[in-house]
């Protein structure tokens, strides 16, 4: 008797620390556009059902965690929005001196708002949102070693992900469709199956916070070639890269300091770009609990007018108010404004949660004194859009 | 630092004995106490249920699950990991204390996999949207604050200190605090908190104390409430566990990333 008491007294601290559990959130998207699209065969307005359920599954004292959270996403109109994803499928196993994460992740680099220049181990799902920040999952052996040095991440990435494109019924889209359907072109023979590789090594000093990392592989910005015919596409370009990455932050009472910087090779053009910029907040404006940021960033790239991203010599400015309140309301409300053409993008995204499930969210971008020069802007001049959601959390 | 404290305490037992304090001495000392009480735990665990109540008594739940641990010289560690709203859940927020300058603050936001660094300057904001502002549940440094003893008192047949506290940090919301201490067992069961323009702004009532490792008494019911908004919070805490191996490395930014 005494021996099984001891058995379940030793099995008890095992059960207790394993925790299994299921999240995630469904949601509604209703996106507007204002102005009629330059191909008929786009709608002037779209709907979409978004389906995130998450499994999370912890054991081994929370040392040892298995999740997996899959995506989908129903779009009324086009093909090449309605998509399913595996953001995440993998194993993490934690020790005193190292971190081992085996499978299909997500991961992040970087500190500025603007762009995300350093961020390069995930490929941009773009069909979700032109501003590029969702991401598809991405098979990875990632082995962390952690000491007084900081965290030195390797990582073996096999498997490219290729960008996704909005098909010939998305909006907004470049005027000649970027055809997904065939197979994309490489530079390498192995084509997808290259295996790529990084390192990256962070650590916080004191009130400085500092990466640096280097990529070797597969560009996740594709080139484009041109195919011309009856109905011209575009096809995918993919180039071997290297590409060195610096992101720093100093935190300084209300400020924060960020600076972001790469150098890339093997691109049509070896290049460098920065982003560099602050954030100060005041906290509790005029004695009530709402606090503003100001974010003013400053967005480089040495290729200037050559460049493959409007952002080669542009200036963010923006506001970020969060009330504080019950329902966590809070909006972002800001302009990227290019230097040399005087083009200007409007931005708007707020949020406010609903009882204690739901949430709204509210998102616009407004293009403006578009310059016919500003290449990638100008394809975009007609699309000024208003987004809204409203997710169920379970 | 520690060593310095202990310093302190010895000088000033010495000058309890010699010569009458003075208040700020009495206050001083009254804080070092309680501190010298609550060395030692290493680390804990615990979860606690946040209840918002706005003036027209309508309700508003957060879960939170809270770790700690005690660093030796310095500030303590917390980590402090979002269960509820379902909206936040999985977001995580990491700080390391200091006696002296400025804490160090990450928040960890899921969706993103983003760890971003944050200004610790947001002392008097409230936490979550509750009455808690981040500087009542953060960790209470001796350094942090110099002290004014006010008086004995009761409070709820408990003979308590009173003793009026001044924080020496920048960016409070308070010009002052009062506390009244059990004097047996060296606890706050009450705080009042005066705003900028010293008037009565928070009350705090700390209740149902419980011992842990037979030296280490933990409240698991405090109850804010606004007198200025007529809006309160009620934290209740659960299944505290003391020296559960915590390490620094799980205050770091890997294990922010793989907390669930």
């Amino acid at each position: 008797m005494k021996k099984y008491l001891l058995i379940i007294a030793c099995l008890l601290p095992v059960m207790h620390s394993a925790r299994a559990e299921w999240s995630g959130y469904t949601a509604l998207e209703y996106r507007n556009f204002f102005e009629p699209a330059a191909d008929p065969r786009q709608p002037d307005n779209t709907g979409s059902l978004i389906l995130q359920p998450e499994y999370h599954y912890q054991w081994d004292n929370g040392r040892q965690i298995f999740s997996f959270i899959p995506y989908y996403r129903v779009d009324q109109y086009d093909d090449e929005r309605s998509h399913g994803d595996i953001r995440e499928l993998a194993w993490v196993s934690a020790a005193e001196s190292w971190e081992l994460r085996l499978g299909v992740r997500k991961v992040f680099w970087g500190v500025t708002e603007s762009t995300h220049l350093v961020d390069i181990i995930n490929q941009t799902d773009l069909v979700e949102n032109p501003d590029g920040e969702d991401k598809l999952g991405q098979p990875m052996l990632n082995l962390a070693l952690i000491g007084n040095y900081g965290t030195l991440d390797l990582f073996v990435l096999p498997m490219f992900r290729e960008r996704t494109f909005p098909g010939v019924e998305g909006r907004p889209r470049l005027a000649t469709i970027v055809d997904t359907r065939q197979d994309a072109l490489y530079e390498s023979d192995k084509k997808d199956q290259h295996v790529d590789y990084a390192v990256r090594w962070s650590k916080s000093m004191g009130i400085l916070d500092i990466g640096l990392s280097h990529f070797y592989g597969t560009s996740r910005d594709p080139e484009f070639i041109f195919v011309p015919g009856p109905i011209p596409s575009l096809l995918p370009y993919y180039k071997l890269i290297h590409q060195t990455g610096l992101d720093l932050q100093v935190t300084s009472e209300g400020w924060l300091w960020k600076l972001e910087a790469v150098k890339r090779s093997g691109t049509n053009i070896d290049y460098a770009a920065a982003t560099a910029g602050l954030e100060y907040t005041l906290y509790g404006i005029g004695g009530s609990t709402t606090d503003v940021g100001l974010v003013v960033e400053y967005m480089y790239d040495d290729r200037n007018k050559l460049a493959t991203t409007p952002f080669n010599n542009d200036l963010l400015v923006g506001l970020r108010f969060t009330f504080n309140d019950t329902q966590s309301t809070d909006a972002l409300i800001g302009l990227i404004y290019d230097r040399e053409y005087g083009s200007t993008v409007y931005s708007i995204e707020a949020g406010r949660r609903l009882g204690d499930r739901w949430k709204l969210s509210v998102e616009g971008r407004f293009y403006r004194d578009i310059d016919p020069l500003d290449n990638v802007l100008y394809s975009l001049r007609k699309e000024d859009y208003l987004q809204m959601e409203l997710a169920l959390y379970f | 630092m520690f060593k310095q404290r202990f310093l302190v305490v010895a000088l000033l037992l010495t000058a309890t004995a010699l010569y009458a304090e003075t208040p700020a001495e009495k206050g001083l000392a009254i804080a070092v106490e309680m501190d010298k009480r609550d060395t030692g735990w290493g680390d804990s665990r615990s979860e606690m249920l946040m209840t918002l109540r706005n003036a027209y008594g309508q309700e508003s739940k957060r879960q939170i699950r809270s770790r700690n641990l005690e660093v030796k010289g310095d500030g303590d560690k917390s980590l402090t990991i979002f269960d509820q709203p379902r909206d936040v859940k999985g977001t995580a927020f990491l700080s390391f204390t200091h006696a002296k300058g400025q804490d160090d603050q990450w928040l960890y936001l899921p969706a993103l996999k983003r760890v971003k660094r944050i200004s610790s300057s947001n002392k008097s904001g409230p936490f979550m949207g509750s009455e808690f502002a981040f500087e009542d549940i953060s960790s209470q440094e001796v350094e942090k604050y110099t002290y004014k003893y006010l008086r004995d008192e009761k409070l709820d047949g408990l003979d308590c200190f009173v003793v009026e506290r001044k924080p020496t940090y920048e960016h409070s919301g308070y010009t002052r605090m009062v506390s009244w201490i059990d004097k047996e067992k060296y606890r706050a069961v009450k705080i009042e908190y005066y705003d900028r323009k010293d008037s009565l702004l928070k009350t705090l009532r700390l209740l149902d104390y419980k011992l842990y490792l037979g030296k280490y008494w933990r409240t698991h019911r405090m109850e804010m409430l606004n007198h200025q908004t007529k809006k309160s919070t009620v934290l209740e805490f659960n299944n505290f566990s003391f020296k559960t191996g915590l390490t620094d490395r799980d205050f770091d930014k890997n294990a922010l990333k793989r907390l669930r």
